[in-house]
This record gives structure tokens, sequence and C-alpha cells, in this order.
């Protein structure tokens, strides 16, 4: 279970939100762009510090002003795919999917067995040994996303993960963060500006408009707003 | 109306033999005084050089400080520039400027002005001349004078390496477990690695040929400070040949220099 409170003064306005995901639930962050979805992932995850707030994930508390509490980011137990899927682009798939498993010093017969198994159910092993640079966007994300639950988080972020794939690409991903959530029982959150993704993967979805939360629901039922007739 | 086919081509010929002669002129304006070199000697006189002990004793130094000079550079250098890329602080942009400046310092100037610092009379030499380690007139004092003056080539190249790399390769790196000294190592280096070992080359091929601020602070000893352009210059009222010989040497490391430099900006790796 994720509950975070946030507040952080940012350039044109102050971001104040307050979110919260249960265990195998998709949450979808809507707004456009530069309203601070991102920021608030970034948050989350450690790589930028709130002026206040808590954020306590699986009941332990990750950030907390009144109490000075901040585990930093690489101590978080949250798997973060960026909107670009950031995949290192020097070495081979095999060895990004096993990068976070070294960072937290796991055995190399775990890490050979472990990397075989995200190999396989994300269906890149043919594609194991290939340099990261070398792939197509579908591959790269599905690559960051096997790289990113391959660590056992306890929660998934994942950041405009649709926007640079095509319409096959997009299915399969949205798929399969679907399969591994579930099955993790873990919670989600997706930023995304388009309300087909709200619709086609959210349990549920907070509007965010210049850093405040705006409606929240479940997808579908969103007042009319100029994004329900948005397609790709 | 429209020009006819044959004076068409005649104004085409008039450009192309045009911009034939201007390219002509600028590659042989820059070609020919090293070439000039190689005919000034012969391979026996060349060979016959290369074993004259202050030769020796010019390119040995000339070597071994400059490798000192560039690992310093390297090690202090990348973790000051990723660090001076990554954070915003106060006087950033002076900063910025104070290394760039040495690219534009006269060396002659840069020499005086460590001189003055860290001569035997100077703010930090007389400390260091009470403890008994002088710093100008010797080896260390060439090691600075080349850190100084060569420097700059490697930190706008590393700058400008990581101000280019995308902060989310860092970030993803960061929530997977790495710590910061990780992701540094492993993704950040990687990345530049290709940019950076060119800086380096670059580099070392200024700090080899650094003449005026080595001359200013440390002197011209022989087997102490007296590195190959030194060596040059004192030779053309002495040993004409050896100083041919030791210019050559010069002219073919930074020939060596050029091709590594565009040999390794092949294999920088892409980031899209």
């Amino acid at each position: 279970m994720l509950d975070a409170t946030m507040n952080k003064k940012l350039r044109d306005f102050s971001l104040d939100l307050s979110l919260r995901a249960g265990p195998g639930e998709i949450v979808v962050l809507m707004g456009e762009n530069g309203a601070g979805k991102s920021t608030a992932l970034n948050i989350i995850s450690g790589l930028v510090t709130p002026d206040t707030g808590s954020i306590r994930l699986d009941g332990s508390v990750l950030f907390d002003s009144g109490t000075s509490v901040d585990v930093p980011a690489e101590n978080r137990r949250i798997g973060y795919v960026f909107q670009n899927s950031a995949v290192f682009p020097h070495i081979p798939v095999r060895d990004n999917i096993a990068f976070g498993l070294r960072a937290q010093h796991k055995s190399p017969v775990f890490i050979r067995e472990h990397v075989g198994h995200w190999l396989k159910v994300m269906g890149l092993e043919d594609i194991a040994d290939v340099k990261a640079g070398n792939l197509s966007g579908g591959q790269k994300q599905r690559v960051a996303l096997a790289r990113a639950l391959a660590t056992g988080p306890a929660l998934l972020m994942l950041d405009e993960p649709f926007t640079a794939l095509d319409a096959e690409n997009i299915r399969r991903v949205k798929e399969l963060t679907r399969t591994f959530v579930t099955e993790m029982a873990i919670p989600c959150l997706v930023v995304t500006h388009r309300i087909s993704d709200c619709r086609d993967i959210g349990d549920r979805m907070y509007m965010i408009n210049r850093g405040i939360r705006g409606w929240e629901g479940r997808p579908g039922d969103e007042p009319g707003c100029t994004c329900r007739n948005d397609s790709r | 109306m429209t020009a006819s086919p044959a004076k068409t081509r005649i104004t085409r010929i008039l450009a192309c033999t045009g911009a034939g002669i201007l390219i002509g002129a600028v590659t042989l304006y820059l070609l020919l005084p090293i070439i000039a070199l190689f005919f000034r000697t012969t391979p026996d006189l060349f060979i016959a050089s290369l074993a004259d002990p202050e030769v020796i004793s010019a390119l040995t130094l000339s070597l071994m400080t400059s490798i000192i000079s560039l690992a310093v550079v390297i090690i202090v250098g990348t973790p000051f520039a990723y660090i001076h890329c990554r954070h915003q602080y106060p006087g950033k942009m002076v900063v910025d400027t104070i290394i760039d400046l040495p690219l534009v310092l006269p060396p002659a100037v840069a020499g005086l002005a460590l001189l003055v610092l860290y001569g035997r009379a100077g703010l930090v030499g007389k400390y260091a001349a009470l403890l008994g380690v002088p710093i100008a007139f010797t080896t260390i004092a060439v090691i600075m004078a080349q850190i100084f003056v060569a420097s700059p080539f490697y930190l706008r190249q590393a700058k400008s390496l990581f101000d280019q790399l995308d902060p989310a390769y860092e970030m993803t790196a960061r929530t997977l477990g790495a710590s910061p000294a990780r992701v540094f190592m492993q993704v950040v280096i990687p990345l530049t690695a290709g940019g950076l070992v060119s800086g380096a080359v670059m580099t070392f091929g200024r700090a080899l040929g650094e003449f005026g601020a080595t001359i200013m602070f440390a002197g011209n000893l022989p087997g102490v400070t007296q590195t190959m352009p030194l060596a040059v210059y004192v030779n053309m009222a002495g040993d004409f040949n050896a100083g041919l010989t030791i210019s050559i040497l010069l002219v073919l490391i930074s020939f060596a220099i050029m091709i590594a430099v565009r040999l390794l900006a092949r294999y920088e790796v892409s980031h899209a």
C-alpha cells in the first residue's frame, strides 16, 4: 500500500498532492504536460525531495518531513520506468536486467536464474545478448519493465510509458504491466496525458492540474473533459 | 532568361577551381612547415640523434610528466566536472569562467603567476621551502605548469559530455538500488568513456607540447625540468640535429594523437 502526501514549491506553482494505491491496483495520474505528474513520481522515488509531506510504502516510512526521515532512492525498493525507457545502451539486455540485482549484491546463481526468468516471461530471450542501444522502442520498454520488476519492488511507477510506442507494443506493455502488478500484488502508478491509457490500464485515476489533485475515480466515470475523445 | 549550358559549365569549372585552390592553399600552409622538418634531416642523422642522452632525457621527462599530469587531471577532473554539471551552487558561473581561463591566458603569464604563488618568495612557495619541499624549478613545477595549461581541454570535454547525458540513466540506476558511486562508475563513465578518452588524449598532447609556463615556472634544467619543447628551443643554438629529432618526434606524437581522437570519436556510445 502506498500512502503519500507531498508539497513542493515548483517554478510556476506549488505541487500539493496526496495519493494512495493499494496492492495490485493501477492508479493513473492524468493531466497536461507540466502539471506536476512526473515530479510527483520523482518525489515518491526519492529522486526529488519535497518541502513537506510523508511517504509510506507497505507500512515503512520512506519520507517524513516531521521526523526528518528521508530514505535514499537506492533503498526505497521502487521500480521506476522512465518515458524514454532509459535502458543502458552500452550493455546487453541480460546485464540491464541484472543491474539492480547486482546493485543489491545478490549471488551470481540467483542473478542468472532470475534474469533467465524475466527474459522468458518478457519474451526477450532471443535478444538477451544484444546491446540495449540497438533495440527497437517496444523492446527497450519491455527491457525497462523487466529490469524494474526483477528487483522485486514494493511499488512500480511508469512515467509516460506508451508515448514512443506503436499500437501493438502499447497493447503488449499494458498487458505485461497488468499481469505482473496483479501477480506480484504491488501498487502501480502510471503517468499519462492520454485518457485512452487511463481507460485501458487504470483501476483508478487522479486528474492533476498545476500540481493540485482534481477529480478522482474510476476511468470512464470522469466528468466531460477535453481529453475524453482523445484516442490514438 | 536562363544562362546558356556553356556559360553554366564555365561558371561551375571556375567555382570548382577556386574552391580547390582555397582548400589546397590552406592545407599546404599548415602542412609545408611540418614536411620541411623531415627534409632538413636524414634517416641516419635522425636515428643517431635518437641515441643522444639529451634527447632521451627530454623525451623521458616529457612523457613521464605528461602522463602524471594527465592522471591527475583525470582523477581530479572527472568527478569535479560531474559534480559541477549535476549541481547548482553559488558562483557556478565564476567557476565555469575560471576553468576556461588558462585557454586564453598566455602560457608565459600562467608560468609567471604560478611562480609568484609557488616560488621561493611566493605566498605558498615560501612555506613549502621552509618545509624543505621547494616547488619552483623542480619536476613538480613542470607537472603543475602542464596541469594548469592543459586541464581545460579535459574539463571542457567532460563538462559537455555530462551535460548532454540524459539524467534518466542515473535516476533509473539509483532506483534500481545503485549507490551514487556505483551509478558514476557503471553508468556515467561507460556512457561518456569515448568522449572522455578523446579529451584525455588532447590534454596529453597539450601537456607534452607545453613550453611557456614551464620555462617561466620550472626553468630549463636538463634531466630535471627540460622537457622536449624546451630542448628544441635550447638546441636551436646548439645541436641543431638533436632539436630537429625532438621536433620530428613531437610531430609524430601529435599526429598519432589526432588519429587516436578521430578513431575514438567513432566509438562513442549512442544515448538515443
